[in-house]
């Protein structure tokens, strides 16, 4: 992407903002403006929002973006590195018990009650969904402020605060699948032997197989997201085996393989993030993030504040948190085919027809197109999967740490070298 | 700097020549020593999910080698991942080793003009200008099943099919690896060979040896220490790759560096810290072994 020139611009224009706000607004800016230190993987980390928080509040947000990895081992080993950590929800059984987040005060964000019921009850439109693995619900909430586990009930101290969720599935090449596919069984049918993929990140991979072991019926698990050792070893059986018969092209590790992968014909089955999809298909070719009758592997996404927060800081960082739920930022995301956590904010901001496509699951009444003006998904497409009652409503596992997770490790280390 | 004659201690040692070697030992004391004694203690560490525990155990060895000496239910994961890669390393060793004498060769003894040599050298160089990723990446649409190779034979009628052991392949891994590193080794090589005195070759001629034999009996073994530094650049940089092993097969070849790097992201510093002492120790023990057998000082 070249964004030498606008990046120079911009700069420019943020300065002249900042100076004018200054002018206007003396009491925030008397003592020079906050720098909020940002670390997190790059989803959530526009340039867009960046420049409408400079422009809404005078917070300058320092992006530090970080693989998933990385987040985790900067929460848990440099707290003092950052100022807002946006993290994955399974990740905080490997932060939480560090103690380096605070539980974040319920009466200091506005619309906590509106936040959506996925992580307040673990519930769609009154409905309880799957909560196998990491379920947000499980670990939203701590029992004091300084708690290193997690609360049972809704409590005052909230852990994150959500940005952004979705709902994963398994990506296909309908033109050269040439028929319905719709069981994640379908991942293993060495039908598409040689033409099949996963991801080589092992807690996501390895959930990945559980929903196709389950599928073929070799295999009920109580809990994907927590297997014991017997389902594990059973699990990385049916990988190895058929990691031997050929099954797999290959194994990917970032976004952009998983499109290569995709766009080149290599694969015509795999697993697959949203936005990948998206991006196979802007380059004109088909790709269907396909719904399966067994269900979503979710994923959520949060802020959370390192414990040493403190003064004008820690309430620059409650102020973004409040801003990033008022609507602007929510729809911004909605629009890239995430959930934010504040639907009705959201809604506000975003078109009517834009809302319908993307959260109501109807055909787009126009053109859908990206921040930067480029189409999307043409007038008449329905987003794959549906509303988000339909999507997130069938969500069956989350992304997860298990109590194995050592022993996981190793096996998926042996699973690789098989 | 003063021309005083340097002070003399008691026992008669002179401090000058210690003070210019302080400066070098203090890096390496900082930026090698240290870490890598760092490395071997916390690889006694033990650790659990969010922190890392000092302690002396054993459990990231004995965990490493869970099951290896149980031989009748197959190798265990870390004698057959050491084994993939050695396997990787072997072949990747043996054709730039090929490669990189056979450029020498031509280099130094086929081009007459100095000039034109050190021309021809620059352009192997080249190609290093580039990162050494896009070197690797540029291989994937060339040999995918949809890619330029696969077109070419399947239009002229060589294959019917599409070739899947072109991608994702140990073939694969071995070509980048030489694409990549081939210089390593005719740059070392190279040099050697351009310090034969060409008189020893006239002088096999002249008593009677054919080609080969002058090649066998005299550039040989004079360009040794050449061949012996290339291979320990090639050897030091496989065994320690997972980028490569990882984008070039798919992420389904095994390789240390790719155990190494899982386990760090999965914050088992110790349990890497171990696998890094092993390898560390297993390279040592290949580099001493070469150097046992060609002495690289006495031959320089």
């Amino acid at each position: 992407m070249d964004t030498t020139l606008p990046t120079g611009r911009r700069r420019l224009l943020q300065g002249a903002a900042g100076i004018a706000a200054g002018l206007a607004a003396p009491a925030v800016h008397a003592q020079g403006a906050v720098t909020l230190r940002y670390v997190g993987t790059a989803v959530n980390q526009h340039a867009g929002i960046k420049e409408k928080v400079k422009e809404d509040l005078g917070i300058t947000l320092e992006y530090i973006p970080v693989t998933s990895d990385d987040v985790v081992r900067r929460a848990v080993t440099q707290p003092n590195s950052l100022d807002i950590l946006d993290a994955e929800y399974w990740m905080l059984k490997k932060i939480i018990p560090s103690g380096n987040l605070m539980g974040m005060d319920a009466n200091r964000i506005k619309l906590v009650n509106e936040i959506s019921t996925v992580f307040t009850k673990g519930e769609v439109a009154g409905k309880k969904i799957g909560d196998q693995g990491t379920a947000p619900i499980k670990v939203s909430y701590l029992p004091t402020k300084d708690g290193k586990t997690f609360a049972t009930g809704q409590t005052q101290w909230l852990t994150l605060i959500p940005t952004t969720y979705n709902a994963d599935t398994l990506g296909i090449r309908p033109d050269r699948v040439g028929r319905p596919i719709e069981s994640w069984a379908e991942l293993l049918n060495p039908e598409f032997k040689g033409k099949a993929s996963i991801l080589n990140i092992p807690s996501i991979g390895i959930m990945d197989a559980a929903m196709a072991v389950e599928a073929m019926g070799r295999h009920k698990y109580a809990d994907k997201g927590n297997m014991t050792r017997a389902e594990i070893d059973l699990t990385m059986r049916v990988l190895t085996e058929a990691k031997r018969a050929g099954q797999f092209r290959a194994f990917w590790k970032d976004f952009n393989e998983s499109v290569n992968l995709m766009a080149s014909g290599e694969t015509v089955i795999q697993s697959m993030w949203s936005p990948a999809v998206t991006a196979v298909r802007s380059r004109g070719i088909p790709c269907t993030y396909q719904p399966l009758k067994e269900g979503y592997r979710a994923w959520a996404a949060g802020f959370g504040l390192p414990k040493t927060l403190s003064g004008r800081k820690l309430d620059a960082a409650y102020d973004f948190i409040n801003w990033f739920l008022s609507g602007w930022a929510g729809a911004f995301l909605n629009r890239q085919g995430y959930y934010s956590a504040v639907l009705s904010t959201a809604q506000k901001s975003m078109q009517p027809f834009e809302w319908d496509f993307w959260m109501m699951g109807k055909p787009a009444a126009q053109d859908i197109k990206a921040p930067d003006g480029t189409v999307m998904e043409k007038a008449g497409s329905v987003r794959d999967g549906g509303s988000f009652e339909a999507r997130m409503g069938a969500v069956a596992c989350w992304n997860a740490v298990m109590d194995e997770n050592d022993y996981m490790v190793r096996k998926w280390n042996e699973f690789i070298a098989a | 700097m003063s021309s005083s004659p340097p002070d003399r201690r008691p026992m008669g040692r002179p401090v000058a020549p210690l003070l210019q070697a302080a400066p070098l030992a203090l890096v390496l004391l900082l930026f090698f020593v240290f870490p890598l004694l760092a490395t071997a203690v916390v690889s006694l560490w033990n650790y659990t999910e969010y922190s890392l525990v000092p302690d002396v155990t054993q459990r990231n060895y004995v965990e490493m080698f869970e099951g290896c000496s149980n031989l009748g239910e197959g190798l265990c994961t870390t004698f057959r991942t050491y084994l993939s890669t050695l396997r990787l390393c072997a072949m990747v060793w043996a054709f730039t080793t090929l490669f990189g004498f056979a450029i020498s060769y031509f280099l130094a003894f086929h081009i007459r003009s100095d000039t034109m040599r050190m021309a021809l050298f620059l352009v192997c160089t080249a190609p290093f200008l580039t990162s050494n990723v896009i070197r690797m990446i540029s291989w994937l649409p060339l040999l995918g099943r949809e890619g330029v190779v696969n077109q070419f034979l399947i239009s002229t009628g060589v294959v019917d099919q599409p070739q899947d052991w072109l991608l994702f392949s140990d073939f694969s891994v071995v070509l980048a690896f030489v694409h990549l590193y081939t210089l390593f080794v005719t740059v070392p090589v190279f040099n050697s060979m351009m310090r034969i005195d060409r008189r020893l070759l006239e002088a096999a001629q002249d008593a009677g040896a054919s080609g080969w034999q002058t090649l066998w009996h005299v550039v040989i073994p004079l360009t040794k220490p050449g061949l012996v530094i290339g291979s320990i650049f090639v050897i030091v940089l496989v065994m320690g790759d997972f980028v490569t092993i990882g984008v070039m097969g798919g992420q389904q070849i095994a390789s240390i560096g790719k155990v190494i790097q899982v386990q760090m992201s999965y914050l088992q510093f110790p349990a890497a810290a171990a696998q890094a002492v092993v390898l560390l120790g297993l390279v040592l023990l290949v580099i001493a072994v070469m150097t046992r057998l060609i002495d690289i000082r006495r031959e320089l």
